[in-house]
């Protein structure tokens, strides 16, 4: 199984951290959000984070709102998202993790959801509405299966939920840089870097940051005291503009922010 | 244990917590606040108070034969909260929460609202305790309920038109949610039923079970007995909550939800979650929901702003699920026919969300009998709704009268 916990610990070894690119399911086709993945990989994203439409999408902001209502008017069906991550780990090597709300997992069966994103190849779920403390069941499908789980941590969450955050997740843990939803920000806030200092206290082996990133200067600001940089709504908007040859090109852009200096 | 007693953060299988990790300090401070405000006597003395001076409680009850002639001459008996100050039972919950959002140090409330009526309620509270107050309505309700709007402007409050997927209370309540994540170091979330994360379900049935206590003794000081069954409408559910919680423990007292059945429950324009939905998590919560096999939410449809919510609240979830409650579509039709019958028999015009509860009298008053007594609690007046309904029934000079 591809985890991607070997693949942060790589890119810290060769690089400055890792660079992790999201984009949704079926936006702007699905056979154009599979080009799209397998491009941000090609061109410099070391884990890709696959996000399933979704009819309520309280963390994100308008674009990835705009691009994943597309997917949904579009027919998005949620078995489209392991037929993605079939297509995309049989063209490229990155461990893929798929970033879901919790509904549609609990219609599907947690365990049956688990089991067929194992076998599907994928490496584990980010759970943006899913708090460890409600996660039991999802915490017995991934150690049964060894998929990764990673849960967020916020900058007001105390020192005990830090710990149950690091001690919940495997892979990394979601450091969410600032206070609010997905999209592009001309500042990282300050409070990201005080909140992998407090993740690294908690015990956290693995601390990516995302909110907010959407430039290779960022990326690099990152890297310098976090383990991977999270960059989503940038990557959308290119690829709502400019299409596949787009976001390719922020990719390689933005993987120049993760080269070691 | 005394189903009365039952607190979150779950009720049976439902309830929770479903949140992004960045609310949940936000949740734990409120849900800390509010337990400390419960055993403060100062507290509970300040919201009777403002209930007394401000709201105008204890509501009336009034009974109305006229109307009852139509229910096969059960004996009806409405428990006024049309007529608390801003026009609903949403002011309970609003004043309690406001007091609340003082005793955290916050300076800053935003809302969600369908109708518009727990908006307004919240935009007054602001207005009365100098509180910053931002709300979140569908555009879609904005256009139904655009008077509502207006009052809530001239109060001081922003209201913001969502336009995000179906553009009515559940994409209001995404965007509140957003909203609070962005900003809970300043804002408190007011929200306005008994849905949501823990605290909220707790927290706003307490706000709001003084209903349901009042009209116990009234009911028995009219009729010497308690009611044969109760009545309410359900969208999220604090009204029906509210005079529910009362009567739980009292096994004899039948208790009936009445959701909106739109079109009917075998078209898919309706929001009767209970009766067509099945458990999952919406809005922090698990409860029933209208979701399709994939999980997502199915946009619900009522003539009422609101009702049109394709959740409910987790202990409705649970008195349903352990049959202590039972919940009955009514469809738009009904409720409008109902709407209509109140106003011309007994001169009042209730909501048309309350009049999904009217509705839903006059069936149980002929499934009962003359013997019965039927509490309905009518949560809400229908100035709101003139446009609706002088559209519905032909009330305009320009148009075809019905």
């Amino acid at each position: 199984m591809r985890t991607v916990a070997p693949v942060i610990a790589r890119r810290n070894d060769e690089a400055s951290g890792a660079l992790i690119g999201y984009l949704p399911v079926g936006f702007p086709t699905f056979d154009e959000s599979i080009e799209a993945a397998v491009a941000i990989v090609e061109n410099g994203v070391d884990v890709l984070e696959l996000g399933l439409p979704y009819s309520d999408p309280v963390m994100d902001g308008t674009v990835i709102q705009a691009a994943t209502q597309q997917a949904l008017a579009g027919g998005f069906r949620l078995a489209d998202g392991f037929e993605a991550v079939r297509r995309i780990t049989a063209r490229v090597d990155a461990p893929v993790l798929i970033m879901t709300y919790w509904n549609p997992v609990v219609q599907y069966g947690v365990d049956r959801f688990a089991d067929d994103l194992a076998a599907a190849g994928g490496a584990g779920l980010i759970t943006p509405d899913l708090i460890p403390d409600e996660a039991a069941d999802w915490i017995a499908a991934s150690e049964r299966t060894g998929l990764d789980r990673v849960f967020l941590a916020a900058p007001t969450s105390s020192d005990a939920r830090l710990r149950l955050a690091v001690e919940s997740s495997r892979g990394f843990v979601y450091t969410v840089s600032t206070m609010g939803i997905t999209g592009a920000r001309s500042d990282v806030d300050g409070a990201a870097r005080t909140l992998v200092a407090r993740l690294a206290e908690a015990g956290s082996p693995a601390s990516c940051v995302g909110l907010g990133i959407s430039t290779a200067a960022q990326v690099a600001e990152v890297l310098e005291y976090a383990d991977g940089a999270i960059v989503g709504s940038a990557l959308v908007k290119a690829l709502a503009e400019g299409g596949v040859a787009a976001v390719g090109e922020l990719a390689a852009e933005l993987a120049r922010g993760a080269r070691r200096e | 244990m005394a189903l009365r007693a039952q607190t979150g953060p779950y009720f049976g299988d439902f309830g929770g917590r479903f949140v992004p990790e960045s609310l949940v300090a936000a949740l734990d401070q409120l849900g800390e606040a509010y337990d400390l405000a419960k055993l403060d006597p100062a507290f509970g003395a300040e919201l009777a108070e403002l209930g007394r001076s401000y709201t105008g409680r204890p509501s009336i009850i009034t009974e109305v034969p006229r109307f009852a002639s139509h229910a096969a001459g059960a004996r009806i008996i409405l428990k006024r909260e049309d007529l608390n100050h801003t026009g609903s039972h949403k002011i309970n919950n609003v004043l309690g929460q406001a007091l609340l959002t003082k005793r955290i140090g916050k300076s800053r409330v935003i809302a969600e609202t369908g109708a518009g009526q727990h908006g307004v309620a919240t935009a007054t509270a602001a207005a009365l305790f100098g509180l910053e107050c931002t709300v979140y309505m569908g555009e879609v309700d904005t256009e139904r309920q655009a008077l509502n709007v207006a009052r809530m402007r001239l109060l001081g409050a922003e209201v913001v038109p969502v336009k995000a997927g179906s553009r009515t209370l559940k994409d209001a309540i995404n965007e509140a949610m957003r909203d609070w994540v962005t900003n809970v170091a300043t804002t408190n979330y007011i929200f306005g039923t008994v849905a949501g994360p823990h605290p909220f379900p707790e927290m706003v049935r307490d706000f709001q079970k003084v209903i349901g206590e009042e009209a116990r003794a009234q009911v028995l000081e009219l009729t010497g007995a308690l009611p044969t069954v109760v009545a309410a409408c359900v969208g999220g559910g604090s009204n029906a909550i509210g005079i529910f919680h009362a009567f739980l423990d009292d096994a004899e007292v039948g208790l009936y939800g009445f959701e909106a059945g739109g079109e009917g429950v075998d078209t898919e324009r309706h929001a009767a979650t209970i009766t067509k939905g099945r458990p999952g998590v919406l809005h922090g919560a698990r409860s029933y929901l209208l979701q399709d096999d994939d999980g997502q939410t199915i946009e619900s449809h009522s003539i009422s702003a609101g009702l049109d919510y394709p959740g409910v609240g987790p202990e409705h979830s649970w008195l349903a699920a352990i049959g202590r409650a039972e919940y009955r579509p009514v469809t738009d039709a009904a409720a409008m026919q109902a709407l209509r019958l109140l106003t011309r028999t007994e001169g009042i015009i209730p909501a048309i969300e309350s009049a999904h509860a009217l509705a839903g009298a006059i069936e149980l008053g002929r499934e009962l009998g003359p013997d019965s007594t039927i509490l309905v609690n009518l949560s809400g007046r229908g100035d709101k709704d003139m446009d609706t309904a002088a559209t519905y029934f032909g009330l305009y000079d320009q148009e075809a009268g019905e």
